[in-house]
């Protein structure tokens, strides 16, 4: 990075303050990432493979990247009406809810992690009557079409089992969606909707053809970040999914399982994964909200 | 703070009635309330609940008494320490990133402003992970760490009894590393929207850079300031997978409270686990008020000046 | 298509934007809504759009013999032209004129290649013949604006509204794009309302002119009749400059020529316009109200005086650049002005 100054400033503390920066930022954050890197390459082709693609670790991005990709959709779908209505809406206890939204980001995700394990095993609030629901029918899907191994995939319980997976990675994208999509849906201008009913359009045409549309970027730039951080969450994994190796264990635990077992070559290649599948979101992301102020600069 | 604005324009607008063409019918309305408070219910006031139902469930006795374990109060301890090292570090390394970002130009500017966000798009395990690679034994400068290797330098960190993986150095490093980009991704825009105009004035007045930064900036950024802190602090004394890595569990020693709930709840001593449970959950709540309380009065300050 | 809008009152909470209006706009007019911001003037045009609904109990919206009343805006015919164009960003302007008849439904809505030259007859009305490919933020406020106009004409419109159409375009974009409206509207002949807070725009282009304030109509009439003949005070000052004289002033046109002072002496004020006084040299024993000048602006077609009456009552006059070099001014020199026309109101008379 070049850090020559396009024109002499009068204001005091360039130097000191982009010196600092960069120090710190270098120390922090880049060296020890390249650490990462070049701990990797010091394994032979053969040994990354190993440990990269070996059954286990597959079974663990299947479930890790499916399972946030499955709660980052449920999230958009949710978050987009929960961002309406906060905006669009006025009701009792509106700015309460409103607060609330941000509880996942405030709340230790070990905390949300024994929470949602309280609630959703099969002697909670939820789970108590939630699980008996949910193990009949995977079983009637599993008698229904019993090449797809439903029970396999979908899990018998909810707690303890792939279901709390995705209740967690839930609970930790949910406000991503809203957040990204509340500030746009304020910004609206409400004549857009007005010139679609004037000439004519339904109120279901003025959603799916105007609305949405406008909605769209920051609904996916939600979507990504949502699904970036749930592949990376642990806290408020481990406690609810039960960690069976090949069926519930996620990436992230297989690191610290690695770890403990003084595996730093595998740990570290795996998190290496890990780490170029989250920059390449991060660009995404970056790339599409560049887009989409481009896009909409009127 | 870019949110902030946006609340304003919110409750603006929720004065103005809406026309008739903009408007669902009430059924429409009023399902997609019901719809959206049920998904919130489910997912973030039944957890905030069962903290509380749980901690209580054998009475409040029981509950206070989870506080009188020495353990416990170790990790207490080492929480606010922890966050009192890292908070201030990333308050002092955002307003310089601020400072050096928004007031000058410069190449590399928004590649620098993406490297600062880096942190958040890492695995809470992951950012534990590369410390243990730098630090850990068999890290680069472990062995620099480890006496034997280097006789001198190990003998006087030996004496020092310096250890930084599995110990509280490691949980401070890791903490700053995740809570790194909260004040310097709150100023930056703020301090952008705000310009550099104030600064000229003041400096063509005779004030120094300090005097200019002391009574011109920070007045005009200590919303913002305030905002990043608490989210930093919240998440620095909240984190619990980086720390997990580094820590080494050692009881009394290296246990912050999230570790120490794990412990506790692993060990089937459910009432002590949701008990220091309630106190982070307390802390969020506390930062969640907080953060409206800013946008609120952000939003209101916004409201008069314009 | 003629509209009537008769008793409409609009309250937003405690704030009452309409209050009992009537307005009758006849078929294939151009009628401008004038009046300051706060005025009422757009909620107006809104209730007649539909995009608004006047108070419940209040009065009917009729276009021709039909009450639209109840009929919401997307069944009305209106065509609607927004202040800031609401252009769809995501849509090409082909997209955006053709999206009325998209909605449609599948009975009504006319085939693919029927819409495809609708839309390129209407680019071919507001001369954007090529710029169909192109999305809203490639265009220039004034093509913004035509696309939103063809927009509303693509669905066929009874009449035709428009909510500020000049408003956010610059100073010489403006003066085109009224005139060319003009012709526009010669050429389709659609009952045509717009909203406007420019007096000049409206008394150039409109046939008729209503002038809006406090959420009531002042005075209808022709721009003609609204500028000579203003029937309030707020129309006298609202359209061009005017004076208000503190009666008593001597130097008023007598119906015989000669000039006395103003024969009404319970009046208090007298609205004269710069251009209805006239100025002479001061000379003993003629007729006029006795002032000293001020300033003199000499720069452009007619010269514009500040003349200073007593010690503090402020005059402006208008004279021709002729007349001005005739009298030879200069500041501080003493005229007599003298009153051609003037117009008193019964709300200032005492009491």
């Amino acid at each position: 990075m070049s850090s020559v100054r396009s024109s002499r400033s009068v204001l005091p503390g360039f130097g000191l303050s982009l010196g600092f920066t960069l120090a710190y930022l270098g120390l922090i954050v880049l060296v020890p990432l390249l650490a990462a890197f070049i701990r990797t390459s010091e394994m032979s082709w053969a040994d990354f493979v190993t440990a990269v693609a070996s059954p286990r670790v597959l079974a663990s991005y299947k479930l890790s990247f499916g399972a946030s990709f499955l709660a980052a959709l449920v999230n958009s779908f949710f978050g987009l009406i929960v961002a309406w209505v906060l905006v669009r809406y006025s009701f009792f206890g509106k700015r309460v809810v409103d607060a609330l939204v941000d509880l996942p980001f405030a709340l230790p995700t070990a905390v949300a992690g024994i929470a949602l394990t309280a609630i959703y095993a099969n002697n909670g609030w939820v789970g108590g009557w939630m699980e008996p629901v949910w193990t009949a029918a995977v079983a009637k899907l599993d008698a229904w079409m019993p090449w797809a191994s439903w029970k396999d995939w979908l899990g018998l319980k909810i707690a303890f089992d792939r279901p709390g997976v995705f209740i967690a990675l839930t609970f930790i994208g949910l406000p991503f969606v809203v957040r990204t999509l509340q500030p746009v849906l304020e910004e609206l201008e409400p004549e857009l909707e007005e010139a679609s009913a004037s000439l004519g359009a339904n109120r279901w045409q003025t959603i799916t053809r105007v609305i949405f549309p406008e909605l769209l970027p920051a609904l996916i730039t939600g979507f990504a970040m949502a699904f970036a951080r749930a592949l990376g969450e642990y806290g408020s994994v481990v406690f609810i999914a039960g960690n069976m190796p090949m069926h519930s264990e996620i990436t992230p635990l297989l690191i610290i399982t690695k770890l403990e077992q003084y595996d730093y070559h595998g740990a570290t290649a795996i998190a290496v994964v890990m780490l170029v599948s989250s920059f390449c979101l991060l660009l995404l992301i970056n790339l599409l909200q560049k887009w989409s102020r481009r896009h909409h600069r009127v | 703070m870019a949110t902030t604005v946006t609340h304003l324009k919110a409750q603006l607008g929720a004065a103005a009635p809406a026309s008739r063409a903009t408007q669902d019918a009430p059924w429409v309305r009023w399902s997609l309330i019901g719809v959206a408070l049920v998904f919130l219910g489910f997912f973030l006031v039944l957890p905030l609940a069962a903290v509380f139902t749980e901690a209580l469930r054998k009475g409040i006795a029981l509950y206070f008494q989870s506080f009188t374990d020495a353990d416990t109060l170790a990790a207490v301890r080492l929480t606010f320490l922890t966050a009192a090292i890292a908070v201030p570090a990333n308050v002092v390394f955002g307003v310089a990133a601020a400072w050096c970002i928004t007031k000058f130009n410069f190449k590399g500017k928004s590649l620098l402003i993406t490297l600062i966000d880096l942190p958040f798009a890492v695995s809470p395990v992951i950012s534990g992970l590369i410390y243990v690679l730098v630090f850990g034994l068999q890290g680069w400068l472990g062995p620099y760490l480890d006496a034997g290797t280097h006789p001198w330098l190990g003998d006087w960190l030996n004496q020092q009894d310096i250890k930084v993986i599995f110990a509280v150095p490691g949980i401070v490093l890791a903490t700053i590393f995740v809570t790194f980009p909260f004040v310097a991704r709150e100023l930056i825009p703020l301090m952008q929207a705000q310009g550099t105009d104030e600064e000229y004035a003041a400096i063509t007045l005779g004030a120094s850079g300090w005097q200019t930064f002391r009574r011109v900036t920070l007045p005009n950024i200590k919303w913002g300031l305030f905002y990043g802190v608490i989210l930093c602090n919240a998440r620095a004394m909240g984190e619990f997978g980086a720390v997990s890595v580094v820590s080494g569990h050692i009881r009394g020693e290296t246990n912050t409270m999230p570790l120490q709930v794990e412990i506790l709840y692993n060990e089937y001593n459910f009432v002590a686990a949701f008990a220091v449970s309630s106190l982070l959950a307390m802390l969020a709540m506390v930062t969640l008020v907080l953060k409206s309380l800013i946008e609120w009065r952000y939003a209101q300050s916004r409201a008069t000046h314009d | 298509m003629s509209i009537t809008a008769t008793q409409i009152t609009k309250t937003f909470g405690t704030y009452t934007a309409l209050a009992g209006v009537d307005l009758h706009v006849p078929s294939g007019k151009l009628v401008a809504l004038l009046g300051p911001s706060g005025s009422g003037k757009t909620t107006l045009l809104r209730v007649i759009a539909g995009l608004e609904t006047a108070d419940s109990g209040s009065g009917r919206i009729q276009f021709h013999a039909e009450d639209v009343t109840d009929v919401p805006t997307g069944k009305r015919g209106v065509g609607f032209v927004f202040q800031h164009y609401a252009l769809f960003r995501h849509m090409t302007v082909f997209d955006n004129i053709a999206f009325g008849l998209n909605v449609l439904k599948r009975k009504e809505r006319p085939s693919k290649d029927q819409i495809a030259d609708r839309v390129h007859k209407l680019l071919k009305l507001v001369q954007l013949d090529n710029l169909g490919k192109r999305y809203p933020t490639q265009l220039s406020g004034g093509q913004r604006q035509r696309v939103a106009l063809a927009r509303a004409l693509a669905v066929d419109p009874k009449v035709l509204l428009l909510d500020e159409p000049f408003g956010a375009l610059d100073a010489k974009v403006r003066k085109e794009l009224r005139r060319w409206l003009r012709q526009f509207h010669d050429e389709i002949n659609l009952t045509t309302v717009f909203v406007t807070h420019d007096q000049e725009e409206a008394l150039e282009i409109a046939d008729e002119v209503v002038v809006m304030n406090q959420a009531k109509i002042e005075q209808v009439g022709t721009p003609q009749e609204v500028y000579d003949h203003p029937a309030t005070p707020f129309v006298y000052q609202f359209l061009g400059n005017v004076n208000k004289l503190q009666l008593p002033w001597r130097g008023f046109s007598n119906a015989d020529g000669s000039h006395g002072p103003f024969t009404d002496s319970s009046a208090k004020v007298a609205y004269v316009r710069p251009h209805e006084l006239e100025v002479l040299r001061y000379r003993v024993g003629v007729d006029g109200e006795v002032a000293s000048i001020r300033t003199i602006h000499a720069a452009g077609s007619v010269a514009r005086l500040t003349c200073v009456r007593g010690s503090s009552e402020f005059v402006d006059v208008e004279i021709s650049r002729q007349r001005l070099d005739e009298l030879a001014l200069a500041i501080d020199d003493p005229v007599l002005l003298r009153v051609r026309r003037s117009r008193t109101f019964a709300e200032d008379y005492a009491i």
